[in-house]
């Protein structure tokens, strides 16, 4: 079990700003990329923050740790982070992340992308890197819409919410992403929301040191496009809406915690169980079969 | 540099042009596979897949032809020389991402060994119909290379060719095989390792702050690599983009841009080109061909040649970049160039249009599923030389 012990305060190291304008995350920032695109209260930029202070509490060494992001607005989150980082195709993120930490066995990647990218056009992918168990930490901002072109639903819109193509509301029955994940494979698998930051943090540290394929949701404001056209408020008032339904499950079965409009969501690490990460179970699965024959990928000098 | 004697099977042997393009993989120094089965292109991910356990290589079968291109992409920035092997199907599939792939200048080989489309098509039977698909087949300007096998033997040879190509500049390299070739089983002899030339992946070494992923300035010079985890932080996009990779969405980065990606490779179309002539001198007609078509046209250049007709040939090895100055000049030496190709009229068009109307191009056209007859060739010759 991968279970990094919760400190009784914060766990957010904040360093004291150097000058009165720093950033105090800005070491892990292209600043000169900044200001970024997001929208005001929107829950993307709060997943960033976790995931940075999730990396500094994982231990992992920086300059080995990539990440990946496909398209869309989560899918800018490569862009604004300073490490080595690749904005891929719309849905592609992992399918590009897994020869990224094939090509480089040394590397941690990590994909940060969002719903669209990862469960609808990626999803192909996104089950088959889980059946691998390959070696990655995605993590799924979900915001029930496709932001960047303008709210359109997908494939986690809950049924009866609006979007500019479900102008009736949606009818499709939506994913249930950790238990999609797990089915297919995933060793780590958690969902918050992005008001449960100290949580997330943990969970994304605890994911970047799982060997194999682990799965982080986190649900996310869009204050413009699926609260604006859904009537719920800005992204405050949907952190509030967070804070008086989420409710915390460890270890609840994935298969109860679908997501229906405006109604509570279910919360928590749901699986944390250890299998041979896909470099394990080839490098013993081949040198049994071939013995000295074998010559394990090492990557390149 | 030298190949690495580890992947190199020196020796004489008697395997397809599938088999021995693979091994011209590993002797190129790829130790990294990611690939999708479809006939006639299997053979060589079966071959890699057998023999990259034995080399230190990672063979991966991807869900789908849309994961494998991107993956080998992610891969090659992790350091490895990277290739994936298709036919026109899953060509199709891989064409978003080898733009992505043409936009992070990012060295890959991809095998299409060609069946006859569109859609599903011949899958077990030959065609050379996705030649303009090799070139634009993903959305928007850029320019790749493509080479074209006409043996075995140069499945083997061409596939060295094509990683070094890469590399040298930092482009996608189609590597158009046929299903002809494909599954045509020959001779073919694999040199001794310290025979054969390899361009290594040219790494920067400089500052860290300094590293700069891209090259815009024109001067010809192909900026060098850096592999993901060595602490550079790098940040590579498909949006358009300025010499530190990132997004610059604007005309004035779009044209720097989009005009080094096109440059960098048909500003050095003599440096890239490859093909074979044959007594072009004093030609009255000209055959251009390329791939199996080039040795199905052999029989109709010696009957030509024969019957007394002076009969000149030239073989693209390099399909793309075009060798438009070369086309250009001989046009108005000859009375015709001759184009047979398995398609309906794809290289044919770009020979003639080379030849801005000073003589007249005849195409030699065959819809897919058998190579020509090489007659067909013969009465185009006659009628060039009328």
């Amino acid at each position: 079990m991968s279970e990094i012990t919760e400190p009784t305060t914060s766990t957010l190291k904040i360093p004291k700003p150097k000058e009165p304008l720093d950033h105090p995350m800005q070491d892990y920032l292209r600043t000169e990329r900044l200001p970024h695109i997001w929208c005001s209260t929107c829950g993307i930029g709060t997943v960033l923050t976790a995931f940075i202070a999730g990396l500094q509490k994982s231990g992992l060494d920086r300059d080995k740790v990539s990440v990946v992001s496909g398209i869309g607005c989560s899918g800018r989150a490569a862009g604004y982070l300073r490490l080595d980082s690749f904005h891929s195709t719309h849905g592609r993120a992992i399918p590009f992340a897994t020869g990224l930490a094939l090509g480089n066995p040394e590397l941690k990647v990590a994909v940060i992308s969002g719903d669209g990218d990862i469960a609808a056009i990626g999803g192909n992918h996104f089950i088959h890197a889980a059946r691998r168990n390959m070696n990655l930490t995605v993590i799924c901002i979900n915001n029930f819409n496709y932001a960047m072109t303008g709210g359109q639903a997908g494939p986690t819109t809950p049924q009866e919410a609006n979007a500019s193509t479900a102008p009736y509301g949606a009818y499709e029955f939506p994913f249930n992403l950790p238990y999609l994940a797990e089915s297919c494979g995933a060793v780590y698998v958690a969902r918050w929301t992005s008001l449960h930051i100290r949580r997330a943090t943990k969970s994304i540290a605890e994911a970047l040191v799982k060997p194999g394929f682990s799965f982080i949701e986190v649900i996310a404001p869009c204050p413009t496009l699926y609260a604006r056209r859904n009537r719920l408020g800005t992204g405050l008032d949907l952190m509030r809406f967070y804070h008086d339904t989420a409710k915390i499950q460890h270890g609840a079965n994935t298969k109860d915690i679908d997501i229906e409009y405006q109604k509570e969501i279910i919360v928590g690490k749901f699986v944390d169980k250890d299998k041979p990460d896909f470099f394990t179970n080839r490098d013993n699965f081949l040198q049994n079969k071939l013995g000295d024959k074998y010559i394990p990928y090492k990557g390149t000098k | 540099m030298k190949a690495d004697p580890i992947g190199v099977a020196t020796g004489n042997h008697y395997i397809d042009g599938d088999h021995a393009c693979g091994e011209g993989a590993i002797a190129a120094g790829c130790r990294f596979l990611a690939g999708y089965p479809i006939t006639p292109s299997t053979e060589v991910a079966e071959r890699i897949a057998e023999r990259f356990p034995l080399v230190g290589g990672m063979f991966i079968q991807m869900e789908d032809e849309i994961a494998s291109m991107a993956t080998i992409i992610g891969a090659a920035w992790g350091g490895p020389k990277v290739m994936t092997v298709t036919s026109g199907p899953g060509f199709s599939l891989m064409m978003e991402n080898i733009g992505l792939a043409v936009m992070m200048e990012t060295p890959c080989v991809i095998v299409n060994v060609q069946r006859g489309g569109p859609s599903t098509g011949l899958p077990t039977l030959t065609a050379q119909a996705d030649m303009m698909q090799a070139r634009w087949g993903s959305h928007g300007d850029y320019e790749v290379i493509a080479l074209s096998p006409n043996s075995p033997q140069e499945c083997f040879d061409l596939t060295i060719t094509a990683f070094n190509l890469s590399e040298l500049w930092r482009v996608p390299v189609m590597f158009m095989m046929d299903e002809c070739v494909g599954h045509m089983t020959e001779k073919v002899v694999i040199p001794e390792a310290d025979k054969i030339e390899i361009v290594p992946r040219k790494m920067y070494k400089g500052k860290r702050e300094d590293y700069l992923p891209f090259n815009f300035n024109g001067n010809g010079e192909i900026a060098p690599m850096i592999k993901a985890g060595e602490g550079y932080n790098i940040h590579l996009t498909g949006l358009t983009h300025d010499e530190r990779g990132y997004p610059t969405l604007n005309s004035e980065a779009q044209d720097k841009n989009v005009r080094h990606l096109v440059d960098k490779i048909l500003k050095n179309e003599e440096k890239i080109r490859l093909l074979e002539e044959d007594q072009i001198d004093g030609a009255e007609v000209i055959v251009i061909s390329y791939g199996i078509t080039s040795r199905v046209s052999l029989k109709a250049v010696q009957d030509a040649r024969a019957a007394g007709i002076k009969v000149g040939t030239i073989r693209l090895i390099v399909v793309w970049p075009f060798p438009e100055k070369l086309i250009r000049k001989l046009a108005s030496k000859v009375k015709a160039f001759v184009v047979p190709e398995i398609n309906l009229g794809q290289i044919s068009l770009e020979v003639e249009r080379c030849a801005q109307g000073k003589t007249k191009t005849i195409h030699v056209p065959h819809a897919g599923g058998w190579v020509h007859d090489p007659n067909d060739i013969l009465k185009a010759i006659k009628k060039g030389v009328k």
